[in-house]
């Protein structure tokens, strides 16, 4: 892999571009792996390069059924951020968002991460308590959060309307080192780097079959042929439910679709990520000055990635009446990904009934922030077979044992 | 958008009407059930992708609970039937054989 650096950049501009390389190289399946990842989204790809890095195996492939961060990877609104109330999801989105602060440099590749702010909006007393609750809680977790006055709020961002008839702004919980990063580029980053380690990235290889000989995974059957491996990971959000099935076990999961939406791009106006949960909005802008804009799933088990219009126009309608300058402006894409809701609305990073499997899902609404921490506890669990310090609480058997991660409390809404 | 039929009160009720109430025919477990049956019927999940019954509630209508066939990867309705009954009436089957030839319940 040649280093990309100012110096690569004068060298190729010199000779008119003719010198730079794939970024990965096209793989063929070999007949066996020590590990096979399926899904070469960022979770994917963050779990196989931490696995090369952390833990020294790199006789790795990554399987992907379409193109590589072409699910929920390219389909979110790039928002970081760890402000949460429960210590294990505290203790995985910080160590996520603490690598991105320095993923660039790790990687060789620019994800343009942001730490430009993120702001949670209190608009209902019982909001301006929970947050509170969750900065008091995020002081002891060692993720700096702090609440912030309505002035504050007006400061940071003043195409807010602090003082909205329905829902004023009564605080906000503001976490400064949270940001955005550019979604695609942590997945070509990341199988860049998975690429120069020597790991296969296999794309349009779709998996059909999960093999198994005495309880242990032997290999997966694939569009491109029987592929073996010692250690299977599932990393594959919304279809999460049709590959567990393939290899014998049911998920506390469901599959809906959640929509994002950009406008035509303006000037710059808002510098900060904000999110109003109250009326279920949050939107920034991009970097070419478009305002990315996300709001709430649909109600009900979907694989189209495409889901119902007057979710569209809930969003909006939360947004102008947060941000009236918005009101003209005209929405240029729109987009749906398939997200996978697990009941506690916390992720699953486990061990499986099936030997050797282990699974990674139910990221929900909010799989992007959590990449490299994912990937970090992932590959952990992967390489020793029992889950570190950061999946521990993750494991799939919660569910039985009533020991959730309540965030969906926490959070009052998907998050 | 989403256009179900209410089986109780006969309207063409359009989703932004319907409250989403997620899988049908689950089986509940009793106080004597073991963890394991507890855990299948409180949180585990067909979630296929395909032919799925769900339960909706006409909450901006008639209020009452009824149950959806529906596709998952076609966004297709097949019909809607009464939510007393433990499984899906012969016409709801036969419908979803007549565009999923072949199909089987799970």
């Amino acid at each position: 892999m040649k280093h990309y650096s100012v110096f690569a950049l004068a060298r190729e501009a010199m000779r008119h571009h003719t010198g730079w390389e794939r970024a990965w190289a096209r793989a063929t399946p070999k007949a066996r792996y020590d590990a096979v990842i399926v899904g070469a989204g960022g979770h994917g790809l963050a779990t196989a390069y931490y696995l090369g890095k952390n833990h020294g195996i790199t006789n790795v492939a990554v399987l992907e059924k379409g193109w590589l961060g072409g699910g929920n990877t390219g389909r979110n609104t790039t928002i970081i951020r760890s402000n949460y109330l429960q210590d294990p999801s505290a203790a995985i989105y910080e160590k996520a968002r603490a690598l991105y602060e320095t993923l660039s440099q790790d990687l060789n590749y620019n994800v343009m991460f942001s730490p430009r702010g993120v702001m949670m909006l209190a608009q209902t007393h019982h909001e301006v308590r929970g947050y509170q609750r969750t900065a008091h809680a995020n002081a002891l977790q060692g993720v700096a959060t702090e609440f912030i006055p309505p002035r504050r709020v007006k400061e940071l961002c003043p195409i807010i309307a602090i003082d909205g008839p329905r829902y004023p702004v009564l605080g906000a919980l503001w976490q400064p080192r949270g940001g955005t990063a550019r979604h695609d580029a942590v997945a070509w980053g990341y199988a860049r780097a998975c690429s120069a380690m020597g790991m296969d990235i296999i794309q349009q290889c779709e998996v059909t079959g999960v093999r198994s000989e005495g309880g242990r995974v032997t290999g997966v059957e694939t569009t491109k042929g029987f592929i073996g491996t010692k250690k299977l990971g599932i990393v594959v959000a919304g279809h999460s439910g049709q590959v567990a099935e393939m290899a014998g076990f049911r998920l506390p999961v469901e599959a809906v679709a959640l929509q994002a939406l950009v406008s035509e791009p303006i000037k710059p106006c808002m510098d900060v990520v904000v999110m109003a949960n109250t009326v279920h909005g949050y939107m920034s802008q991009s970097d070419k000055g478009e305002m990315v804009i996300g709001g709430g799933t649909d109600g009900f088990n979907n694989y189209t990635q495409r889901g119902s219009f007057h979710h569209i126009e809930e969003t909006l309608r939360a947004l102008i009446e947060t941000f009236p300058m918005i009101s003209r402006l005209k929405m240029l894409r729109q987009w749906g990904g398939i997200v996978d809701m697990t009941g506690d609305r916390s992720p699953i990073i486990s061990k499986t009934p099936l030997g050797d499997c282990f699974i990674n899902c139910g990221w929900g609404t909010g799989g992007f922030k959590a990449i490299p921490g994912s990937g970090w506890a992932m590959a952990e669990l992967m390489a020793r077979g029992e889950p570190g310090p950061l999946a521990a609480a993750f494991g799939i058997e919660r569910f039985r044992e009533g020991r959730f991660i309540d965030e969906s409390v926490a959070a009052g809404v998907a998050h | 958008m989403l256009i179900l039929t209410c089986p109780c009160c006969g309207v063409a009720a359009e989703e932004s009407e319907l409250a989403p109430g997620y899988e049908a025919h689950l089986k509940r477990a009793g106080a004597d059930a073991s963890d394991d049956d507890f855990e299948s019927y409180m949180f585990a999940r067909k979630n296929p992708k395909g032919v799925h019954f769900e339960r909706w509630r006409h909450a901006y209508g008639c209020g009452k609970w009824f149950l959806a066939a529906r596709c998952t990867a076609t966004l297709e309705v097949f019909g809607t039937y009464s939510a007393q009954l433990p499984e899906p009436p012969a016409e709801i089957v036969a419908a979803i054989r007549a565009r999923r030839p072949g199909w089987q319940p799970s």
